[in-house]
């Protein structure tokens, strides 16, 4: 404790004595992130303000940067499709897929976790792997099953797609977190007499509340910005955003103001949930990179 | 009848065969340490105990009833962990009440044991507390709150006091020690360091290497040791042990006939430094150390053998100066060249 | 211990991969082999290997196989080398950190085809495309990115998404690492670059693992991007296998040759997960 103490004395006295050298790194340093950081989101900037422009003001050369605002653009958007019946195709199909995958992984994920085999890491690299094939090789025979079940542009169809889709990731991510519960807790819940079942309902599951909310929020962007099978197995009647998207994607013309509000209404939604709970989605996307 | 009876218990941890047959007998309201050196397996044999590892091979009764097989929570132990795992998420109050509330106890029954567990502990205060607001000393005390709370039939400890800083470590022990007069309670208590070992066992196990040295009570092990392994385990600093041939006056003291291949021992408070007599040797002093209440000196031989002296009186010799020792007669352990005990102190074989 | 309550509980998910995953396979073992176009009904009659001629001996073949490789490892590195460099410079505090973490978040949270389209018509088109812009404010011509390099301009979108995922992934790691080996170092006077070599850039390895494990995943199966922009050309340019197979089984309307080839994306996805999965498999588990 008390050498802790010491060489953390010295290394204050180190830097006291360059204090203008730390001071400029520390603002060198500031600049450059944050020069990085506009930089990365300078084109969703540029789109936002964008959509707020009149389709003549879009095409400007040189690049208008003040403007008055108009919401004629969201407005068209909305006239010209079925904006809200998207958002809502969206919206059911990233929550339900990744509550039922939720339900299916969790199971797994606490099998593995805690009652582990010779097999378990083998069946964990083949869910991981399985994972890797592209959808498009996947695509003839899913497309001719979800035509023979009548289950081509319906909303559960597209919700089990995702969830499967999830499935492997979500399994893993989850297994990494309950394994990095504190093994001895569990040992005194048994020897306080918890069955399997208590030990789940009382100390597994609070405690892993925030893994499972990262993995959630993790596999609900990934559902929402989806775009492969829901263009595929997809259509008007369930389609969601991204076929919004996809109908703008066809050379019109230069209908740029109408693009970007549409763009935006479709990223929008996610892109605050992203915001708000950011610090949970972090911990999600680090994927168990770290201990 | 032994109420906590172990027979023949063998573990394996894929080769390496850990515990290599226990035989042991509790009786109830005992104080029983576990002590040994790192990788003994004390806490697997507790570990044992508690039901968090199967046993492979032997069985295990308490109070009558075979529960060799059953699992940890049926088996009516409490356990105090040595990082105490406490419930995160829940309060004082909670992490205590747990098993109870597991149990279906009805609450006001929950409460009232809760209460009275929290007054003997002095955790009144801080039932509603989570543990991350707590100081190391109070998280243990909140783990030992927990197991008291279910009124075991054993109470397992598993170093408890290894995390507490020296201060705590002491008033801790002692409050330990009162809790088992004032409980009563038979109690298995882990611990690799045997100042725990000897103030606080009824009755001392020594383990090596998965097998059992030697079991009795404290003093028992400090006067007769049974091996030299128990010899030099117990008591700091630890017994002189050296080859008889070394040493042979110190063998003829011991007054048993040429082992010349065996060692003897001589604890450092039975080696005395002074001026030159018939009986003493020789010596030049390495080191002094002076620790207020008493002074070690190391010294050494003429033959080169380092001797270890303890004396309440203070000493003027400095590192580097010629001394002499002698030692107390009837004081001189033998020992043969495996290491087993062939004439012990005080008259004992 | 109960033995069948694990396995009662692997049971849903494992079923429900094996059944993604396995079933399809099958089908398109199936489809591979047999002469089946939409374009021409009839019986499907025994094709033998000649849909995996025809895949192959495609002159999209080679040059796909060339872009999926060079798509692929450029954005890798790309994501790996930059997200170390920006991991590193977010690393230690400073002012409006939470700020830049949310900005850097955000291009992960675009949809692809989004992304698309917000490159190829704001920033990259040769007129009114920023990029246009910004090389007129300073006297040169502007690139028509999509027509000249188009398979760079597919780099630097896909790039821009994934940044943002490796350099958070590679701040957390660095975030985990133990401070006293950094003081020690201090101490010790090592230079910040030999701090780098030994202490930072070890430390990542495994969250350099993991990045390109999942990134390898999507990579692998890029298509919004492409079908939104180029549509795989100019020419051969930005065709993928990927975008190959697709071509074959929705433009082409020819099942058996779209099968055999994703029957090769399935082995060149396999073979990629093995090599990797052996690269990472002492880092992932403990």
């Amino acid at each position: 404790m008390s050498q802790l103490l010491t060489s953390h004395a010295r290394i204050a006295t180190a830097k006291r004595t360059t204090p203008v050298k730390h001071q400029l790194a520390l603002h060198a340093r500031t600049a450059a992130a944050w020069f990085f950081a506009l930089l990365l989101f300078f084109p969703i900037f540029w789109l936002g303000l964008m959509a707020f422009k009149t389709e003549g003001q879009a095409i400007a050369t040189p690049p208008l940067l003040f403007f008055t605002p108009t919401l004629q653009s969201f407005q068209d958007v909305m006239a010209r499709d079925n904006y809200l019946g998207y958002a809502f195709n969206s919206l059911l199909t990233s929550v339900v897929s990744t509550a039922l995958g939720l339900a299916i992984a969790i199971p797994a994920a606490y099998s593995m976790a805690f009652f582990p085999t010779r097999g378990t890491i083998g069946l964990l690299k083949f869910i991981l792997s399985s994972r890797y094939m592209p959808g498009v090789g996947a695509l003839m025979p899913i497309y001719i099953c979800y035509q023979y079940f009548g289950m081509l542009d319906t909303r559960i169809g597209l919700t089990i797609m995702f969830m499967l889709m999830n499935l492997p990731i979500m399994i893993w991510l989850l297994y990494t977190n309950l394994r990095e519960l504190p093994r001895e807790i569990l040992e005194a819940a048994r020897m306080d007499g918890a069955t399997v079942v208590d030990e789940f309902r009382y100390i597994v599951l609070p405690l892993s509340v925030g893994g499972i909310a990262s993995t959630a929020l993790v596999c609900m962007v990934w559902s929402w910005n989806e775009s492969f099978w829901s263009l595929n197995l997809g259509a008007a009647n369930a389609g969601t955003l991204a076929w919004l998207i996809a109908s703008y994607s066809s050379p019109e013309g230069l209908f740029w103001a109408k693009l970007s509000a549409a763009s935006l209404m479709a990223i929008a939604p996610i892109m605050a949930l992203g915001w708000f709970c950011q610090k949970q989605l972090v911990q999600g996307m680090t994927f168990g990179a770290v201990k | 009848m032994a109420y906590l009876q172990l027979n023949n218990i063998e573990k394996y941890f894929g080769d390496q065969h850990a515990i290599k047959g226990i035989d042991l007998t509790i009786e109830k309201g005992e104080f029983v340490v576990f002590v040994g050196p790192s990788g003994c397996g004390k806490s697997t044999l507790l570990r044992l105990i508690a039901g968090l590892e199967p046993i492979d091979k032997g069985s295990l009764r308490l109070d009558g009833r075979d529960i060799t097989a059953l699992p940890s929570s049926k088996r009516d132990l409490a356990m105090v962990f040595q990082s105490y795992a406490l419930y995160p998420h829940m309060t004082v109050f909670e992490n205590m009440s747990f098993a109870l509330k597991l149990a279906g106890v009805e609450s006001a029954v929950i409460r009232d044991k809760v209460d009275k567990a929290a007054a003997i502990l002095d955790l009144g205060k801080y039932l509603e507390r989570t543990p991350r607001e707590l100081s190391g000393g109070q998280r243990q005390r909140v783990a030992i709150g927990r197991s008291i709370v279910r009124d075991p039939k054993v109470f397992l400890f598993d170093e408890p006091l290894s995390n507490l800083d020296a201060a705590l470590r002491v008033q801790t022990r002692i409050e330990i020690a009162k809790l088992h007069r004032e409980l009563g309670a038979t109690t298995i208590y882990v611990t690799h360091d045997q100042v725990e070992a000897m103030t606080l066992a009824d009755r001392v196990v020594v383990l090596r290497d998965g097998q059992i040295e030697q079991h009795g009570s404290p003093l028992e092990l400090y006067d007769r040791p049974a091996n030299r392994f128990v010899a030099q385990f117990i008591g700091t600093p630890s017994m002189n042990v050296v080859p008889a041939a070394a040493l042979p006056q110190l063998a003829e003291l011991a007054g048993s006939a040429a082992h010349g291949d065996g060692f003897v021992g001589i604890r450092p408070e039975h080696v005395f430094l002074g001026a030159q007599r018939a009986d003493s040797l020789a010596a030049t002093v390495d080191m002094v150390e002076s620790l207020g209440v008493e002074t070690l000196v190391y010294s050494r031989l003429e033959n080169n053998v380092q001797i270890v002296s303890r004396g309440s009186e203070r000493t003027s010799v400095h590192p580097g100066e010629r001394t002499h020792l002698t030692f107390e007669r009837g004081f001189v352990h033998h020992f043969d060249r495996l290491g087993n005990t062939c004439a012990s102190a005080r008259g004992a074989l | 211990m109960n033995r069948l309550l694990p396995r009662a509980l692997l049971t849903p998910a494992v079923l429900a991969i094996a059944i993604v995953s396995i079933v399809p396979l099958l089908i398109t073992l199936y489809y591979s082999s047999v002469k089946f176009s939409l374009l021409e009904p009839g019986e499907h009659e025994f094709y033998g290997l000649a849909n995996f001629h025809f895949f192959f001996t495609d002159g999209a073949f080679l040059p796909a196989l060339k872009n999926t490789f060079v798509l692929m490892f450029s954005v890798m590195l790309i994501t790996v080398v930059c997200g170390v460099a920006l991991g590193l410079l977010i690393n230690d505090a400073f002012p409006g950190r939470a700020i830049v973490r949310v900005l850097l978040i955000s291009p992960f949270l675009v949809m692809p085809a989004v992304n698309a389209l917000m490159w190829k018509n704001m920033l990259l088109n040769p007129i009114y495309g920023l990029f246009a812009q910004v090389s007129l404010f300073f006297g040169l011509t502007p690139i028509d990115w999509l027509s000249q390099y188009p398979l760079l301009a597919i780099i630097m979108m896909v790039s821009w998404q994934w940044l943002p995922f490796a350099c958070l992934i590679f701040m957390t790691a660095l975030q985990s690492m133990d401070k006293e080996q950094l003081e020690a170092a201090s101490m010790d006077g090592a230079s910040y670059g030999q701090k780098l070599r030994y202490l930072y850039i070890p430390h990542l390895g495994r969250a350099v693992s993991v990045v390109l494990m999942i990134e390898m995943i999507f990579l692998l199966s890029i298509f919004a991007e492409i079908f939104t922009t180029t549509g795989g050309g100019p020419g051969f340019d930005t065709t993928t296998i990927t975008f190959m197979i697709y071509q074959q089984a929705l433009l082409a309307y020819d099942i058996g040759a779209a099968s055999a080839g994703a029957l090769f994306a399935v082995l060149l996805a396999n073979i990629a997960a093995f090599f990797l999965m052996r690269v990472i498999s002492k880092n992932l588990v403990k």
